[in-house]
C-alpha cells in the first residue's frame, strides 16, 4: 500500500461562456515509493493541473489520489511541493524559510537546528543561510526551495518546473543535485518539465502526455536517472540511446504541437 | 512679469556659469560608462548645486521684492518713492485768467511698534503761500496708498468761484485724464478733482508679501510669546497630534477591515460597496457632517481623520491581501502550515509593502485634512493660526504657517520611507 496511486483522474473546467474544456480524462498512474517520476507534454497538455490534483490544491471532477493508502483531500505536508519560481518568502531569511514547515509544526530551534543546518549544507547555503531572499541568485533560491521542501520531510515531492526560470549552466547543477537529493533522501518525485533532456535525465519513468483532452500517450521506463547520480551529466546525454528517446519524444511533441496548431486555425 | 523673467535669467545664467566653471556633476559607477544618457531615465541624477541654487534664488527674489535685509540693498528692486515731491498745477478762472501753484506732498512710511501700533502721521512739510489766486499747496500721503487732494480749497477763487485746473506740470489735463510723472500718476476724476498716486515702486507691500526677516521674527515671536493663546507648539502640537490620533484609529480599524475583505466572501461583499462608496468622498466633504455630529472640538476632528485614514488603509490591506502569490499561499499550506499560520506568516507580512505604501498616502492625506479642518473651526492647531492671521492681515504668520506645513509634512512623509526601508526591506526586490 506503499507509492502514490492516481486512479482515473478526470478534470473538466467550466468556462465562463457556458462551454467546458476537458483537461485530463482518465488518467492512471501507480508511483512506487523512492521513484522518480518526469512528466512532459505540450502546453496545455493539464500537467500542471494533474500536480495541483495530486498536491491537493484542486479537487478532480472524477478519480482519486491515493498516498500510503489513505485518500487524498486536500493539501498535506507528507506531499511537498517546489514551484517554479520559488515562492519563498521574502520577509524571512534563507533558514528561516528552510526551517518554515518545521516550525509551524511547533518544533523549537533545538528540535529542528541541526537538519535546517545538514539541509543547508546539502543544497551548499551553508554560508548564506542569514542572507535575506532577494540578495540570492535565481539558482539560489531553487536550492533554498528544495531545502524548504525536505526539511518538512515529505514522502512525495512535486516540483513544477523546478529548473525552468535558471540558465542552462546552472540548470545542468541544479539537474545534479535533484538527482542526489533523490538518491540520498529515497523521497518520491514527480517532476513535470518542458525540457526533453531534462525529463530523460531526472526521469526512472516518464509520461509524455497529449493534449485536449490532456491524458497520457507514452511512457518510458529509463536508465539515465540512476548513471545520472554522481556522475557527469554531459556523459549520459552522449548515450546512444538518450539520442535516440530524445529525438523520438521531441517528433512526438512537435506532432502534437502541430496539431494543436492546426485546429486552432482550422477553428479561426 | 518681471520675477518671472529674473527667474528664468538666474535658471539659465546660473547653469551656464556653473556649467563654465566647475563642468557638469561627476557621473559615478555605470552612469559613467554610458554612452547614451539622454533619454535614459536611470542616468539622471539631481545636480544638487542646482537645488542649492535653486533655494537661494527664491531666498534673494523674496528678499529683493521686498526690500529685506538678507539682500544687499543695491540689489533691492526699487520700492516706494518717500520723502518730499512737488509739481505744479495751473489752475484757470471764470475770466480766463491762469495762475500756477505748487503742490508739495511728503510720502511716508508707516512703522508698527513692538505693541503693534502704527506709528503717527507726520506733519505736512511747510511753504509759502505764494502769489496769485491759487496758493501753494502741502499734503502727506503714506507709501504704497494714493490721496485725492483738495487742492483748490484753500484757493482765494475755488471751485464755486468757477476756477478749474488746467494743466499738470506744463501738461494739458481735463477730468478722466491720467498723467504719468517721475513721482508718480496724477489723474482727474470726472468732477475735477485731483488724485495723486505716489509712485510705489516694484517692492511688495508688507501686507501681500513680508521680507523673509519678519517672517522669521514671527517665527521667534509666536514660538515664545504664542498666537491667540497657544504657543506656536501647541499649534503644531494640535495637529500633528489629531493626525496621529486620527490615522491610528484610522488603522486599527482600516487594516483588519481590509483582511476580512480579501479572505472573506461574506465580508468582501458587505463591506465592498461602502468602502468603494466612501473612498471618492473627499474628507473635505465630510467637514460639515462632522462638525454637526461630533463638533468643532477634538472628537470631530479626530473622526475626521479617521474617517480619512479609514479607507486608504483597507483597501490598502485589501490590495496586500489579494497580492500575495498563489504559489506562496500554496507552498505554506504544502508545508503544513494552518489557516492561522497562513495569515501570520504568509499574508501578513505579504501585504506590509501595500500597507506602508497606504500609510504614506493616508498620513499625507490626514494631515491636509487636519489643516484644513482646523481652517474651517479651531481654537487652536496650525490652520486656526493662519486662518486667524489672515484675517487680520498678518501675512509673515500665514507664511510662515505654510512654511512649516509644508515642513512638517515633508518630515512626515520622510519617516515613513525610513520607517518603510526599516519594517520591510524586500519591498520590490522579489
Amino acid at each position: 500500500m506503499t507509492g502514490l496511486a492516481i486512479r482515473h483522474i478526470s478534470m473538466r473546467f467550466d468556462l465562463p461562456n457556458g462551454g467546458s474544456v476537458q483537461a485530463l480524462k482518465d488518467v492512471s498512474l501507480d508511483i512506487k515509493q523512492g521513484e522518480i517520476l518526469s512528466v512532459l507534454g505540450p502546453s496545455g497538455c493539464g500537467k500542471t493541473t494533474l500536480l495541483n490534483i495530486v498536491a491537493g490544491f484542486l479537487a478532480p471532477t472524477e478519480g482519486e489520489i491515493e498516498l500510503n493508502g489513505h485518500r487524498v483531500r486536500g493539501p498535506d505536508a507528507e506531499r511537498g511541493m517546489v514551484f517554479q519560481k520559488g515562492a519563498l518568502f521574502e520577509w524571512m531569511n534563507v533558514r528561516e524559510n528552510v526551517s518554515f514547515g518545521p516550525r509551524m509544526k511547533g518544533q523549537s530551534r533545538s528540535e529542528y537546528g541541526d537538519k535546517v543546518n545538514h539541509l543547508l549544507d546539502v543544497v551548499g547555503l551553508r554560508d548564506f543561510k542569514d542572507k535575506a531572499i532577494y540578495e540570492l541568485s535565481g539558482g539560489m533560491q531553487q536550492r533554498v526551495a528544495l531545502a524548504r521542501c525536505l526539511a518538512n520531510d515529505p514522502d512525495v515531492i512535486l516540483m513544477d518546473e523546478p529548473l525552468g526560470a535558471l540558465d542552462a549552466l546552472t540548470r545542468e547543477k541544479m539537474q545534479s543535485l535533484v538527482l542526489k537529493l533523490w538518491k540520498e533522501t529515497g523521497k518520491t518525485i514527480i517532476l513535470i518539465t518542458h525540457s526533453v533532456e531534462e525529463a530523460l535525465l531526472l526521469g526512472e519513468r516518464l509520461i509524455v502526455m497529449a493534449p485536449r483532452p490532456g491524458r497520457i500517450h507514452r511512457e518510458y521506463t529509463l536508465p539515465f536517472a540512476d548513471m545520472g547520480v554522481d556522475a557527469d551529466l554531459r556523459q549520459v546525454k552522449k548515450e546512444p540511446r538518450f539520442h535516440e528517446v530524445r529525438e523520438e519524444i521531441l517528433g512526438m511533441i512537435w506532432d502534437m504541437e502541430e496539431e494543436i496548431m492546426g485546429r486552432t486555425e482550422a477553428g479561426a | 512679469m518681471t520675477p518671472l523673467l529674473i527667474y528664468v535669467g538666474i535658471f539659465i545664467g546660473a547653469l551656464v556659469i556653473v556649467r563654465l566653471v566647475a563642468g557638469g556633476i561627476a557621473r559615478t559607477g555605470l552612469s559613467s560608462l554610458k554612452t547614451v544618457t539622454f533619454g535614459d531615465e536611470s542616468a539622471v541624477t539631481p545636480d544638487r548645486r542646482a537645488s542649492v541654487i535653486s533655494i537661494l534664488t527664491l531666498f534673494f527674489l523674496w528678499g529683493t521684492f521686498t526690500g529685506s535685509v538678507i539682500v544687499p540693498p543695491f540689489l533691492h528692486m526699487p520700492g516706494p518713492a518717500l520723502g518730499l515731491n512737488s509739481f505744479e498745477h495751473t489752475v484757470q478762472n471764470a475770466a480766463g485768467e491762469t495762475d500756477t501753484a505748487t503742490v508739495t506732498f511728503l510720502v511716508y512710511e508707516t512703522e508698527l511698534d513692538a505693541e503693534g501700533t502704527e506709528s503717527p502721521v507726520p506733519e505736512a512739510p511747510v511753504v509759502e503761500p505764494g502769489e496769485g489766486f491759487a496758493i501753494n499747496d502741502s499734503l502727506v500721503i503714506e507709501a504704497y496708498g494714493s490721496e485725492l487732494a483738495p487742492l483748490q480749497d484753500n484757493d482765494l477763487l475755488t471751485r464755486d468761484d468757477g476756477t478749474t485746473i488746467i494743466a499738470v506740470n506744463g501738461q494739458p489735463i481735463t477730468p478722466g485724464d491720467r498723467l504719468e510723472f517721475e513721482f508718480g500718476t496724477i489723474t482727474m476724476s470726472t468732477r475735477g478733482s485731483i488724485n495723486i498716486v505716489p509712485d510705489q515702486g516694484m517692492q511688495m507691500e508688507p501686507i501681500w508679501l513680508p521680507p523673509p526677516e519678519d517672517v522669521l521674527g514671527r517665527f521667534f515671536e509666536i514660538s515664545s510669546n504664542g498666537f491667540r493663546n497657544f504657543t506656536l507648539w501647541e499649534h503644531l502640537g494640535y495637529s500633528l497630534f489629531r493626525v496621529i490620533v486620527g490615522f491610528t484609529l484610522g488603522a486599527i480599524v482600516g487594516i483588519p477591515l481590509g483582511y476580512a475583505m480579501g479572505l472573506s466572501n461574506w465580508a468582501r461583499g458587505w463591506f465592498d460597496p461602502i468602502v468603494e462608496f466612501m473612498r471618492p468622498v473627499p474628507p473635505l466633504a465630510l467637514i460639515p457632517l462632522v462638525i454637526i455630529w461630533a463638533g468643532i472640538g477634538e472628537p470631530g476632528k479626530i473622526v475626521l481623520l479617521f474617517l480619512a485614514a479609514l479607507w486608504i488603509m483597507a483597501i490598502a490591506a485589501r490590495s496586500g491581501v489579494s497580492g500575495v502569490s498563489l504559489s506562496k499561499v500554496h507552498a505554506a499550506y504544502s508545508l503544513g502550515a494552518s489557516k492561522t499560520q497562513i495569515l501570520l506568516h504568509v499574508i501578513v507580512p505579504n501585504s506590509l509593502p501595500e500597507i506602508f505604501t497606504g500609510a504614506r498616502v493616508a498620513m499625507g492625506v490626514c494631515w491636509g485634512t487636519v489643516v484644513a479642518a482646523e481652517l474651517v473651526a479651531a481654537v487652536q492647531g496650525a490652520g486656526m493660526m493662519i486662518m486667524v492671521a489672515s484675517r487680520f492681515q498678518n501675512t509673515d504668520i500665514v507664511i510662515l504657517g505654510i512654511i512649516l506645513i509644508g515642513m512638517i509634512g515633508f518630515g512626515i512623509d520622510i519617516l515613513m520611507r525610513l520607517a518603510e526601508k526599516a519594517l520591510v526591506p524586500w519591498k520590490g526586490k522579489s
